[in-house]
């Protein structure tokens, strides 16, 4: 239609039917904007696309084709479905073991391993500061022995992926893991390892870092440099916006944030020399997906886009790189309730319906329990179960990028593409993101952002069933996981007697390398594998590192 | 006018997540709260010590991580063995119901949960420290 005519029939809806209605109930102020703060106009037509100069061939395309906005896969999900995931992780070796097993069983592709915190922050389960903290949010790892009994009866061929959710520690783990495959010789190459290995945004939001900024990033670009060289099949970063939204950004601070992260990576990552036709194909980006049906859909699709066209020109590769992203998307933790809790099984299948349709490769549903804890296997299975039924029940994946095209979702697309653009121009301005973390303009902003939310929550202006609407005043309790009291215990035990019976003058010597390597500018993951198979401890390890490479603290506010 | 209390904000351990804190420091400020925050990853002889030192009227600790019965345990034992348990303790984060019963028997005033309102734990706080000064 003439594009003319068509304003002219909207001008007419718009004093006509509009008006008329308007008089008799005027509009929500909560559908004014998006949780971001992007405005919503009342209806979109072709007229908005013409406005921001949309181009189908350029801002679109095809699945499999710059600039990836309708996905990564050239057949969308109708040859695979995305992998279902489930985080999972909590007790000694021993009992992460039988959960993943149970998980295997019931149709789970992949095993996602999570950390205990201690782990995470590179000290031994017996470390006077692990204290309370031992296999509670995730598996304690504190030797290759604990790697082993993680996987025992799992061989690492068997899966098609496995994920290790590792970051300030990630070499050491890579080392460990590599140091398995050896053990349990079978060919590594064909099960794709996933390693997060995003440290920068543990110094924006989630707190689990070890070293100073700068080194931090060195150890990063070994994983990932040392990957390309000897596995370029697996994926040996993730850019994660996932923690900086729960930690109470928006959605296009967490596009932003993320992907000026992933530049600070793949700069060092380039400079070091490594072939970034072989390191870009192989990344992947972790966000979550919120309760905001089209704003979460539409960023993803905005995050895909706005990469590609930001990496193609900055390390010049030539179009046969495939630059699209591959989506993890996580439900948003956040978003579940301590209120009324089964209403959580809901806001979980939206959330996944939405992470679907932004064009994920693989999905992590929340359980119903986890604003009181780690969940219960039943709680998992449900979840697990949610994105089964979106997958065979509902058609979802039978044609590529099913919202592509609508007025909305392309506008909003383009909209979040353009302010995350602003944000990263701003913080490259600001000298790239660790001089950004230095002069704390993440946290500010976040802060910003979350307190905002707070408020609108508080004031009744954003509405949350079961918080500050629809409140039940007695609910029924609910049955919590409750980690068994014995593992730390038990799983310090273990340790000691792996200090006692190991050869420890091949761990001295080779904990001795690793420091020797740490002080020059050579990869380290050869040196880590050798203490790894030594069993040096996680403590030992890091510790040396420290000794090398200095801690960081955060300062009181 | 009423005096300006004094609140120590704390993440003990080694957990990370600190939206629920840092949120809940900017309510108390804007209530008229004097907030000190120490950081993550605090031991719970550091954050006692400097409570006393600081001269506050309060601790407020966030877990999220589960460690919450050791931690809270520990920070209570500290401030009885220093003769400082004048000073209120309370909570939040994400704690099963269950436990925060427990805490409370065995001496921390409130634990705030996911989805609590500011004005609920202003109100909170502010009711226990008025208690505590008309004794």
């Amino acid at each position: 239609m003439d594009k003319d005519k068509l304003a002219g029939l909207y001008q007419q809806w718009n004093q006509g039917p509009v008006e008329q209605a308007l008089k008799k109930t005027p509009e929500r102020a909560n559908c004014a904007h998006t949780p971001a703060g992007i405005p919503n106009e009342r209806i979109y037509t072709p007229l908005n696309l013409d406005e921001a100069g949309f181009d189908y061939a350029k801002d679109l395309g095809f699945p499999g084709q710059f600039p990836y906005t309708r996905g990564r896969d050239p057949l969308g999900y109708r040859s695979n479905y995305w992998l279902f995931m489930q985080y999972a992780g909590c007790g000694d070796a021993e009992e992460a073991n039988k959960r993943y097993r149970y998980l295997l069983s019931q149709g789970q592709a992949g095993i996602s391993v999570a950390f205990d915190l201690p782990t995470q922050v590179g000290l031994d389960s017996d470390d006077p500061m692990a204290d309370g903290e031992v296999g509670k949010i995730g598996v304690a790892v504190s030797s290759l022995q604990d790697l082993e009994t993680v996987f025992e009866g799992i061989p690492l061929n068997k899966l098609r992926q496995i994920s290790l959710v590792a970051n300030a520690m990630s070499s050491i783990i890579l080392a460990m893991f590599l140091a398995l495959a050896e053990k349990q010789g079978v060919p590594v190459d064909e099960c794709t390892l996933r390693i997060q290995n995003d440290v920068l945004k543990e110094f924006i939001s989630r707190g689990a870092y070890i070293f100073p900024p700068e080194p931090s990033i060195r150890l990063t670009t070994d994983v990932v440099t040392y990957c390309a060289q000897n596995h370029p099949a697996w994926l040996p970063i993730t850019l994660c916006g996932y923690h900086i939204r729960e930690a109470g950004a928006n959605a296009v601070q967490e596009v932003a944030y993320c992907l000026a992260n992933g530049l600070a990576y793949m700069d060092e990552v380039a400079r070091r020399g490594a072939p970034m036709e072989r390191v870009l194909p192989q990344l992947s980006a972790f966000c979550a997906v919120n309760m905001n049906f089209f704003e979460e859909i539409a960023k993803f699709r905005a995050l895909r886009r706005l990469w590609a066209r930001l990496v193609r020109e900055r390390y010049g590769v030539g179009p046969e790189v495939n630059l699209g992203l591959s989506l993890v998307n996580f439900t948003a933790g956040s978003s579940l309730t301590a209120q009324q809790p089964m209403n959580n099984i809901v806001r979980v299948a939206v959330e996944c319906l939405a992470g679907v349709l932004g064009g994920c490769q693989s999905l992590f549903p929340c359980s119903m329990d986890e604003a009181f804890a780690t969940p219960t296997e039943a709680a998992v299975k449900v979840a697990l179960r949610t994105q089964q039924i979106i997958a065979n029940e509902t058609g979802i994946g039978d044609t590529a990028d099913p919202m592509g095209g609508s007025y909305y979702l392309e506008s909003l697309t383009s909209e979040i593409e353009k302010r995350a653009l602003k944000m990263i121009e701003e913080i490259e301005a600001l000298g790239g993101s660790v001089k950004a973390i230095d002069q704390g303009y993440f946290r500010r902003n976040i802060d910003e952002a979350s307190y905002q939310w707070q408020k609108e929550v508080d004031t009744g202006a954003r509405s949350i069933v079961g918080v500050n609407a629809y409140q039940e005043a007695d609910e029924a309790p609910m049955e919590i996981f409750r980690p068994p009291a014995e593992t730390q215990e038990r799983q310090i035990a273990r340790l000691r007697k792996l200090r006692e019976e190991r050869d420890n003058d091949r761990v001295q010597k080779a904990l001795e390398q690793v420091k020797a390597v740490a002080a020059t500018e050579e990869n380290l993951i050869p040196a880590l594998t050798e203490a790894a198979r030594a069993y040096a401890t996680m403590g030992e390890i890091c510790g040396v590192l420290r000794s090398v490479f200095g801690e960081h603290n955060e300062g009181d506010i | 006018m009423p005096k300006r209390h004094r609140i120590m904000l704390a993440k003990a351990g080694l957990d990370g997540h600190d939206r629920g804190v840092r949120v809940v420091a900017m309510g108390l400020r804007d209530a008229n709260f004097e907030v000190i925050y120490t950081g993550r990853r605090q031991t719970p002889e550091h954050i006692v010590n400097a409570a006393i030192q600081e001269d506050v009227d309060a601790i407020g600790l966030s877990i999220l991580s589960g460690a919450h019965m050791t931690l809270f345990a520990k920070i209570l034992e500290l401030l009885k063995a220093k003769e400082a348990d004048d000073i209120v303790v309370f909570g939040g984060g994400i704690i099963p119901p269950d436990d925060a019963q427990e805490l409370k028997q065995m001496g921390v005033k409130h634990i705030f949960g996911p989805g609590t309102a500011m004005d609920t734990i202003v109100g909170a706080i502010n009711q226990t420290l008025e208690q505590r000064e008309a004794k």
